[in-house]
Formats: structure tokens, sequence, C-alpha cells
């Protein structure tokens, strides 16, 4: 792959994105992001840290064609990103999305059996991203009946049958303690290097940020901007082992400089008004 | 069986043998109310002489046709309704107060138009049950995480596969509620229907064993209605137990 410090080939672009809420009758608009520009490189693994409330999940959901900027463009892989989400983009959301209806199985088949795929290629599919996923156990079990951070894993086994090229994922472990949250990020990172796809990982966790990414955007306070983007110059080949590392102390400790005087200012403004 | 499901059937079998008792010893007048007992053997007399197959299969079928209309059309408008807020806003209140209008006083109204058929039953009986439906629909949509949108966009469905594939289903315990409420209705607005005026059925049954001063056949007819809303009803809640277990929601 492209080192990322080669520059490498841009996989998608957000160019002057800004993204304004228009306030409820009697309410102020909120100006949730922006203005922000980005680059994520073809193959890279992007990591954006934030305070609450600062416009991640925005970001995201703009990028993926969610939702319309109030200005700026959004390209994805040369094409402008409209009113629609592009083929080759998988979202993993901040909030569980299986569906609790379905078992697991038929959760991680939904989407291609929606496209119309052969029987044998669903089920060849499936399996393999339930395995890889650590599910194979509980294919006939329903959501509620696991954990959390299981029907996270669902919901990421779901995207990954459809191969897409650009993985999105919003704080897919928030809910999850910090050790098991380390363990996840091995697995995030195994999906990454067998994919090859692009991912955006969005997480409030400095660590989970520094440890998985290739790059890391540190965004100030609503309107959130990228105030700082730290590359971290791992092996593509690296593990949750590197959070001993000396380097893995520096980043974080160069994210948190960024990003102290934001999250205390993200705390005055959800202490003071309606946020 | 549950401590609370021996007690419920222990107060139910109470009550009918003090009915039985209080027949049996004359404290009720056997021109009012018959035993029970004489009611059981009466109705299966009725049932095996296969006298009231044509009015059984009649009075059903219309309560499988106005309730089957009623859950397709509730949801549907209900879809429709949730769709436009605008629209919501304007009928919440029509909705809310809809069922203290005596909606049997359109029944002559229908017969006029329509003439002694099915069709002014089936109507009334949608016009009971319909609109439980859209209720049931309205409060399941609004209850449909709004992650599940984002996700059918995600997969590019169009709404009406948005609607039928991931709202239906997401919605499904609350629109079972519905449901379960459009059967009793529409179930008891087509027999009331059938009491006031119609060529058949069981309700036609009932009033005309009533006029005939028939109490034997009154009783055993009430008794077939009484023990089939009863199964009716066990079996749609069983089924929504078995459902909503699977699903770890609690029935509603
Ligand atoms: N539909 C909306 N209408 C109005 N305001 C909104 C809407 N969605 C988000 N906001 C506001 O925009 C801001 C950014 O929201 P967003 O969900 O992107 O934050 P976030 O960084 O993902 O937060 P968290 O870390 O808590 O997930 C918040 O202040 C939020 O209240
Ligand atoms: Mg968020």
């Amino acid at each position: 792959m492209t080192g990322p410090d080669s520059g490498g080939e841009v996989h998608a672009r957000l160019l002057g994105v800004t993204r304004i809420f228009p306030g409820a009758t009697g309410q102020q608009p909120v100006h949730a992001l922006g203005p922000v520009d980005l680059e994520l490189r073809r193959g890279e693994f992007f990591a954006v840290v934030g305070p609450s409330g600062c416009g991640k999940s925005t970001l995201l959901e703009i990028l993926a064609g969610l939702q319309s900027p109030t200005s700026g463009t959004v390209t994805f892989e040369g094409q402008p990103v409209t009113a629609d989400v592009p083929d080759g983009i998988g979202v993993v959301f901040q909030e569980d999305a299986s569906f609790p209806w379905l078992t697991v199985w038929d959760n991680a088949a939904f989407g291609l059996r929606r496209a119309g795929a052969p029987e044998a290629e669903v089920s060849r599919s499936v399996n393999d991203a339930l395995a890889f996923m650590g599910l194979q156990d509980f294919a006939r079990a329903y959501p509620s009946q696991l954990s959390g951070g299981m029907r996270q894993r669902v919901c990421i086994a779901r995207t990954l049958v459809l191969q897409p090229r650009l993985i999105l994922l919003d704080e897919p472990f928030g809910a999850l303690d910090a050790q098991t949250r380390l363990l996840m990020g091995d697995e995030v990172l195994r999906l990454w290097r067998r994919t090859s796809a692009t991912v955006l990982l969005i997480t409030h966790a400095l660590d989970e940020a520094a440890m998985l990414s290739d790059r890391i955007g540190a965004m100030s306070a609503r309107p959130g901007r990228f105030m700082d983007i730290v590359e971290t110059r791992w092996p593509r080949e690296r593990d949750s082992t590197i959070v001993s590392e000396t380097s893995f102390g520096e980043i974080t400790g160069r994210l948190w400089e960024n990003l102290r005087g934001e999250s205390i200012k993200s705390l005055g403004h959800s202490g003071a008004g309606p946020a | 069986m549950s401590r609370v499901g021996v007690i419920r059937l222990i107060v139910v079998i109470a009550a009918i043998g003090l009915l039985e008792l209080a027949c049996r010893l004359g404290f009720i007048d056997y021109r009012t109310i018959i035993p029970p007992s004489e009611m059981t053997t009466v109705l299966v007399r009725l049932l095996a002489s296969g006298e009231l197959n044509s009015d059984i299969a009649r009075t059903f079928g219309v309560v499988v046709i106005a309730v089957a209309i009623s859950i397709v059309l509730g949801f549907a408008l209900g879809l429709l309704i949730h769709a436009v807020p605008r629209v919501r806003r304007a009928l919440d209140p029509l909705l809310a107060t809809y069922y203290a209008v005596p909606i049997f006083i359109f029944y002559p109204v229908m017969v006029a138009i329509f003439g002694l058929s099915i069709i002014p039953i089936v109507l009334i009986g949608i016009a009971a049950a319909a609109v439980a439906m859209i209720i049931a629909t309205l409060n399941g949509l609004d209850r449909v995480p709004r992650v599940l949108t984002k996700v059918a966009r995600v997969h590019r469905m169009g709404p009406l596969d948005t609607a039928l594939r991931l709202k239906l289903p997401a919605a499904a315990p609350h629109l079972f509620t519905g449901v379960k409420l459009a059967v009793s209705y529409g179930f008891i607005a087509v027999i009331a229907s059938e009491f006031i005026l119609a060529p058949a059925g069981l309700g036609r049954a009932i009033a005309d064993a009533y006029s005939d001063f028939n109490n034997r056949k009154m009783y055993a007819l009430i008794l077939l209605l009484l023990v089939f809303a009863t199964c009716m009803n066990m079996a749609l809640h069983a089924w929504d137990l078995r459902w909503s277990a699977r699903r770890g929601v609690r029935p509603q």
C-alpha cells in the first residue's frame, strides 16, 4: 500500500464543508460543523477525535451522503456525493442499528440478499464475515440475546459482506469498557488489513485513535474544525501492543494538548445553553 | 401454569359454578338464564346438527374480510399519515376521539345505500377496526429508531422497500397491538350489525332466538361467541408472547 507520507491517491474529499442546522421556531440555528477540508487517501486508516457534540457524526453523515452540507462539496472516488449514499461506502452507526427481528445470520445476510446475490454466495460471505467477527457461535441468536459490543460486531459484519471500499465507523465501541475496546481495536485493524478498504473511525478515546490510525484529525469544539492532523507512522502490521511504545505516548500527549481546551469549552457549552 | 394463572382459572370456574348453582337451586328463573351446563349441551347439539354451519361460515367470513382489509388499510394509511407531519397534526385529535363516536348509527345509512348484503357489515367492521390499526401504526412508527432509516439509505432502499422491510418489522410489536384490537373491534362490529339487521349470520341467529323466546338456543349461541372470542384472544396473546420473547421485548 501507499505509505501515508507518500501522499497517495485521494479516495474521498471534503472541501469547505459546513453544516448549520436551522433552529426550531424561536431558537438560534445550530452551527454544528466546519468549515472543514479533509482528504482521505485510498487505503489509509483515519481517525477523528473531538469533544462530545463537536460535529463528528455530522461529518460522517455528510461524507456518506446521508446529510447535505450547508456549503462546500464532497467527492468520493472522483464523483460528487449528493443526496444519495454512493455505492462502495459502508457505515456502522453510533447507535445500535442491528435488526432485532432477524437472527445474527440474517442480519449479516441482509444487504447481499437485497442485492439478489445467489444463496450460495450469500452463505459463503456471511459465514466468512461472522467467523471473522467471532460471531459464528451466535449465528442463530437474536440481537436481544447479545451484549452491546456483540451487536455492534453484527452491524460491522452486515457492512463487511458488501465489501465497501470506504468504511465509516462512528464510535462503534463507545459503550464498551476501555480494555475490551482495545481488543476490538485489534479486530478493526485486522478488518482494515484484510479488506484493504479506507477506514474512517470516529472515537472520543485518544488511545484508541493513536493505536489504530495512520492519521488522526483532532477537532475543535462545536462548530467542529480540524485543529491538527497527526501522522502516526505505524507499520501496517500493528496491534494493541503498540500502546507500550514511547511514540504512542507522544501522540496521545499531542492530541490531548490540542483537545484539552476544546473539551473544557464543550463542557461549558453543554452546561450553559440548550446545546 | 403460574400461580396467578391458577388463581385466574379458579375465579372463572367458581363464577361459572355459582351461576350453575343459582340456576339449579332456582335463585335465577329458568326463563331468564339457563344453567351453563345446559348451554353447553344445547350448543354441542346445535353444532352437531349442522344447522349453524352456514351462519358460522358467513359471520366468520365477514369478520376475516373486514379485519384483513382493516389491517392492510390501517397500516398503509398509518404510513402515509406518518410520512406527512402536517397531516398527522391535523388528524391527531380526530383519531384520538374517533372511538367516542357510536359508529353503529351509520349502519342504517349504509344499508340504505348498499342494500342488505354483506357490504354494509364489512364497512362497519372496517370502520370499527381500521382506526385502531392506524393509531397502532403511528405509535409503532414513532418508536422505530431513526438510525434504521439511515441504514435503509446506506443500502439505497426506496420508500416502499424501507416501509416493508425495515419499518414494518421494526414496528411489529406495536402493530401487533393494533392487530389484536382490530380483531376484537371487527368481531364486535360484525356481530352487532348482524344483530341489528342482516339476512343471516350468528348475530341474526341470536336476535331471532331472542324474539322467538328460544332461550336455550340464544344462550348456546352466546356461549359459542364467548368461547370463540376467548380462544382467539388467547391464540393472539400466545403468538405475541412467542415473538416478543425472541426479540427481547415485553408484549404490549
Ligand atoms: N438534526 C439536528 N438538528 C439540530 N441540531 C443537530 C442535529 N443533529 C445534530 N445537531 C447538533 O449538532 C452538533 C453536532 O452533533 P453531532 O451528533 O455531529 O456531534 P458528535 O460530535 O457526533 O457528538 P458525540 O460525540 O456526542 O456523538 C450538536 O450540538 C447537536 O446538538
Ligand atoms: Mg456522534
